[in-house]
């Protein structure tokens, strides 16, 4: 399963042009009407079903599930985009998703913060998430992010993966015996 | 009478899967002249097919119909649908099999007598000797072209194997090498020499390992004596009023119902379907099953004691690079209770790509322990740790209360790991990552067994026929012209490697078969 981040109109938006458009900016992530974005203007995810706030927050939070500090936020959006495709004809999973983001939200501000994106440190963050690890929710995310997110092409990229070998003769001669530091 | 046969002709072998067993035991009877069909589950994929991407490649060869689990195994709360990571296609495991082809050692087919009484394991010595075996040992290693064998030069080693090496030197193994791989080094039998693609579990695209898919099967398809039916998923073996094996009910790609009629059945489905297919066949006659007198079908199931560790080096590694299971150190696999368990384990190297790790390194796990593992990937060396289990009578395959896309019972998976399994996984992980830290390991990562891809015993050969289901030729104890082909006749599990000793004892039992037809005793 490989999730295609939806690519901006070219030009791409200048970042001026998308907070133009933009309803709120929070943690590098733009919330727009129908979309999110980054907020340098990168690159962009449709939302049909979810609402861009919640998409922006389940992206924070897919984060901080898996934090690699190293991937963009793109990549978390395109692991998440397969849930905002499969609510748009599932009410209840709609529902979980919206549901799951508005307790979590609500137990930020329980902890004193105006939500879970606007939590700044993310041992503050992991802590609501503790509270939620054996919800349907929380398990919905984490188990839909062990594919969606290292399924991707481009986190193999990232983590030194060259994948597939054989339209290039194999490794045989690209590096399997290559080793010399031992 | 040649290939295709009628459903009414009742002549033919009727020979269950093509894996490792039955695709080795159709394509030798084959070659006797004896007319086969081998009825296979899945359909055909060949090198060309094969996928090098895991989630793709699972999807195009996994055995995914619905199984169920029990018992406090750890797969069955990460995997609870999925018990073994196996095959459904022409080929069977050997489609996804590392190669990794070992003899099962002397003191190994004596278990009970070795280990002596162990609380709690239902130990049995085979009805076999190595003596008995050794000659188609001799056999499996010439069809398979293992290396080591024959003269057949080993692999070169990879990064994880220099890795798994250079530890073993310095922790002063004596046995570690590039492995005895049914893997060509060099262009054999019409097949490419090993190109280090990485993808030997998703299926070898140069051909270079040696699969029933494109070995046995179009060999024994060329005699004209062997039929292989696609999509022929079996329900049940019929017998007649003698209590004889008649025939094989199975459905055909289109789901309709459909009875081969056989004069021997082979059955060869893994050792979760094989006794499955016998409990799923139960009768009047038969109210427990076929050949289940004992009561022994299903029970005794062994997945082998396994484990990984991967390490984590300050420079990289690379180690999908090449081939995946080609380095092994074999010093541990002696039976030694001086190391607190019975039996031993073999450490052989095995590498998964970014998909994979991220599924199976520690499966529910999150943060940034986790995360920090997958950070260090390109740096990372890794080894399966493969040992002998013990045998439990209430390790069983059962019918469980859900049902397949036919109707019939899926099977319902239940293990309990045994003290001496958990005893000897401790010793393998800390042998395992005391390799990689006499090498200069910053992390090791004791990483749990995945989905069972060695299932065995679950219709085991014994000497009485109150203690198991088969005699040593895979005949069962009750019915003459039943026969058990595939790794559910393996008395214990023995450490090494299955799939030789399947394709040896299949080409044994392809003589007795022959033998038994001649004198019409079949």
């Amino acid at each position: 399963m490989t999730v295609n981040i939806v690519s901006m109109p070219a030009p791409a938006l200048t970042r001026r042009q998308l907070l133009k458009r933009s309803l709120a900016v929070s943690a590098g992530l733009v919330v727009g009407s129908g979309f999110l974005a980054g907020s340098s203007g990168a690159w962009a995810v449709e939302v049909k079903a979810l609402t861009p706030a919640t998409m922006a927050t389940l992206v924070q939070m897919a984060r901080d599930i898996y934090p690699h500090d190293r991937f963009e936020d793109a990549l978390y959006a395109a692991a998440l985009k397969g849930h905002d495709e499969n609510a748009a004809k599932d009410d209840a999973l709609k529902a979980m998703l919206e549901d799951g983001v508005a307790a979590l939200n609500k137990s930020a501000e329980a902890a004193g913060n105006d939500s879970y994106l606007a939590t700044g440190w993310e041992i503050d963050r992991l802590a609501l998430l503790k509270e939620i690890e054996s919800t349907e929710f929380f398990q919905t995310i984490r188990g839909g992010l062990v594919v969606g997110l290292y399924n991707q092409p481009a986190v193999w990229d990232k983590l030194g993966y060259e994948g597939s070998s054989f339209e290039k003769g194999g490794y045989i001669n690209r590096g399997f015996s290559d080793i010399t530091w031992l | 009478m040649t290939s295709p046969y009628k459903l009414d002709d009742d002549s033919v072998i009727v020979v269950i899967g093509t894996g490792a067993g039955g695709g080795t035991l159709a394509n030798e009877l084959a070659q006797k002249g004896i007319d086969v069909v081998a009825l296979e589950a899945g359909g055909r994929h060949l090198p060309g097919d094969y996928i090098n991407d895991e989630w793709a490649s699972f999807g195009q060869l996994a055995w995914t119909d619905m199984r169920t689990t029990s018992g406090s195994w750890r797969v069955a709360k990460d995997f609870g649908n999925l018990p073994a990571w196996i095959v459904k296609a022409v080929g069977g495991s050997t489609t996804h099999w590392a190669g990794a082809s070992l003899r099962i050692q002397d003191h190994e087919f004596r278990a009970k007598s070795t280990y002596g009484e162990i609380d709690g394991a239902s130990l049995l010595d085979w009805p076999i000797t190595l003596k008995d075996l050794e000659p188609y040992y001799d056999k499996a290693e010439d069809k398979m072209g293992v290396t080591r064998t024959n003269g057949i030069p080993g692999l070169p080693g990879n990064n994880n194997f220099k890795v798994m090496k250079a530890g073993a030197d310095k922790l002063g193994y004596k046995n570690c090498h590039t492995g005895n791989m049914a893997i060509n080094s060099q262009p054999r039998d019409d097949r490419a020499s090993c190109q280090q693609l990485g993808f030997c579990f998703q299926g070898c695209k140069m051909g270079a390992k040696w699969s029933t898919a494109y070995t046995e099967i179009p060999l024994g398809e060329a005699t004209g004596h062997l039929e292989v039916r696609e999509h022929a998923h079996v329900l049940k073996i019929e017998h007649d009023d003698q209590g004889n094996v008649s025939g094989v009910l199975y459905a055909d790609k289109d789901g309709n119902q459909q009875l081969q009629k056989a004069r021997a059945v082979c059955v060869a489905g893994n050792s979760i379907e094989s006794p499955r297919l016998l409990l799923n066949s139960a009768s009047s006659m038969f109210p427990d099953g076929l050949g289940n007198s004992s009561g022994q079908v299903g029970k005794n199931y062994m997945r082998h004691m396994t484990g990984s560790v991967y390490a984590v080096f300050d420079k990289p590694v690379n180690m999908y690079r090449g081939t995946t299971m080609a380095g092994i150190i074999t010093d541990e696999s002696r039976h030694d209770t001086s190391r607190g368990f019975a039996g031993g384990y073999e450490m052989e190297t095995l590498a998964l790509g970014v998909p994979f790790m991220a599924a199976f390194l520690n499966p529910g796990a999150w943060g940034r322990e986790f995360t920090a593992a997958m950070d260090m990937y390109e740096n990372m060396a890794g080894m399966w740790l493969v040992g002998e289990d013990m045998p439990q009578e209430s390790n069983a395959v059962s019918l469980s209360d859900a049902k397949d896309q036919h109707g019939m019972p899926v099977a319902n998976v239940h293990f309990d790991d045994h003290p001496n399994d958990l005893a000897m996984r401790k010793h393998a992980y800390q042998q395992g990552a005391a390799v990689y830290d006499a090498v200069g390991a910053t992390q090791t990562y004791p990483t749990p067994p995945y989905p069972s891809t060695h299932n065995l015993g679950t219709n085991r050969m014994s000497a009485n026929a109150a203690d198991g289901v088969v005699n040593k030729f895979g005949q069962s104890h009750d019915i003459k012209n039943l026969f058990i082909s595939d790794g559910s006749q393996f008395t214990t599990g023995a450490a090494e490697n299955p799939t030789l000793t399947i394709v040896t004892l299949a080409i044994r039992q392809a003589d007795y078969i022959a033998q038994q037809m001649n004198e019409k005793a079949i």
